[in-house]
């Protein structure tokens, strides 16, 4: 299948303006998704499947400073709050649980685009580790999607008490992202979190996620093909080789963004249409 | 055979789903996989759904959902 990308000149939205380069770049994809970034120095989203414990990790790390609303034009709640580390202000917003950041269902919808184009500083996962096997099904696809992840590995004395032990130094070495040993409800492990997170938000910690590897040559070079007009349709598209591959796989959100030139903040044309023109 | 045919207690593993689209991938994120094994377990009251326990969790699908999961009995 070969994509025809063409576009077109498109509104200038002011929020838009900042390009990839400029400051203004962060605050330009946060404001889409209804955050406001004002004395903030970073901004960490919260993911992980349901029931892990997620909400125990947001309330530990927020206190009383939260603020509960909706994402924008959906019915998706989500959670805003605030902690203090390092001498920053982190502003953490809490992720609706998912399975996973592929499915069409409104939460994971949320989840993923929040993920790739609101761009936050820092993305945590928590996983339950009594059930890591499929929490890491979550974990590996947004290692796909951004390169600034920690795992947050919650409930392990739950685990503990049921005779699992993870070894979490080799996990960590595997997946290439810090994992962080918690027992939210207890209190253990969220000191360690903060720290991580904030020495990941400045720089300070660089990691590199384990990434699926190339594919067969024959989807390879579709992907390359497709990911390469993506980056000429939008310069400061995150990630263009994920969204190559949604796009191929025929993922109808996806489509649907494509389409509507949402796909890049900051991108002042717009795909026209995606067109199959016979078989490659 | 498929999922739906199986009794509490069966240790079957997956051949192929055969549906595709979000449902197809929605149980592949659930861990529904071909080649997973996975062993049934108790049935709701009324009969549906039914838990079955595969990658050291639980998950409990519908009669129909269980009937699009091409499965062969483990040796």
């Amino acid at each position: 299948m070969l994509l025809t990308l063409r576009r077109a000149r498109r509104p200038e939205n002011p929020v838009d303006r900042g390009c990839a380069t400029c400051p203004m770049a962060g605050s330009a994809a946060v404001h889409r998704h209804g955050l406001t970034t004002e004395g903030a120095d970073y901004v960490v989203a919260l993911a992980g499947n349901p029931n892990t414990g997620k909400s125990t990790v947001f309330n530990a790390l927020t206190g009383l400073r939260q603020h509960v609303g909706n994402w924008p034009g959906k019915t998706v709640a989500r959670a805003e709050g605030a902690f203090l580390a390092a001498g920053k202000k982190f502003k953490l917003v809490d992720l609706p649980g998912t399975y996973s950041l592929l499915s069409n269902s409104a939460d994971e919808e949320v989840a993923r685009d929040f993920i790739l184009f609101g761009r936050p500083d820092v993305t945590v996962v928590v996983a339950d580790a009594t059930a890591l096997e499929r929490n890491l099904n979550l974990a590996l696809q947004v290692l796909e999607i951004t390169d600034r992840a920690v795992l947050a590995l919650n409930l392990m004395d739950e685990a503990e008490r049921k005779g699992i032990a993870v070894d979490h130094r080799a996990l960590a070495r595997d997946l290439g992202v810090p994992v962080v040993p918690m027992a939210a409800r207890r209190g253990q492990g969220v000191r360690d979190l903060v720290d991580v997170v904030a020495r990941m938000a400045t720089g300070e910690l660089a990691c590199r996620p384990h990434r699926v590897g190339s594919f067969e040559p024959e989807l390879e070079a579709a992907v390359q093909r497709v990911a390469d007009a993506l980056r000429q349709a939008h310069p400061g598209l995150p990630n263009a080789r994920w969204v190559a591959l949604r796009l191929l796989e025929g993922d109808p959100n996806v489509i649907r963004e494509a389409l509507a030139g949402t796909l890049g903040e900051g991108a002042h044309s717009q795909i026209l249409s995606i067109e199959e023109v016979g078989k490659s | 055979m498929t999922l739906a045919d199986t009794q509490r207690g069966d240790r079957v593993s997956i051949v192929a789903l055969r549906i595709t689209g979000a449902e197809r991938r929605r149980l592949m994120d659930l861990g529904f996989v071909p080649g997973t094994e996975l062993r049934v377990g108790i049935r709701s009251p009324l009969g549906d759904p039914v838990a079955y326990h595969l990658r050291g969790s639980v998950v409990a699908l519908r009669a129909a959902q269980a009937a699009l999961i091409e499965v062969e009995p483990c040796s």
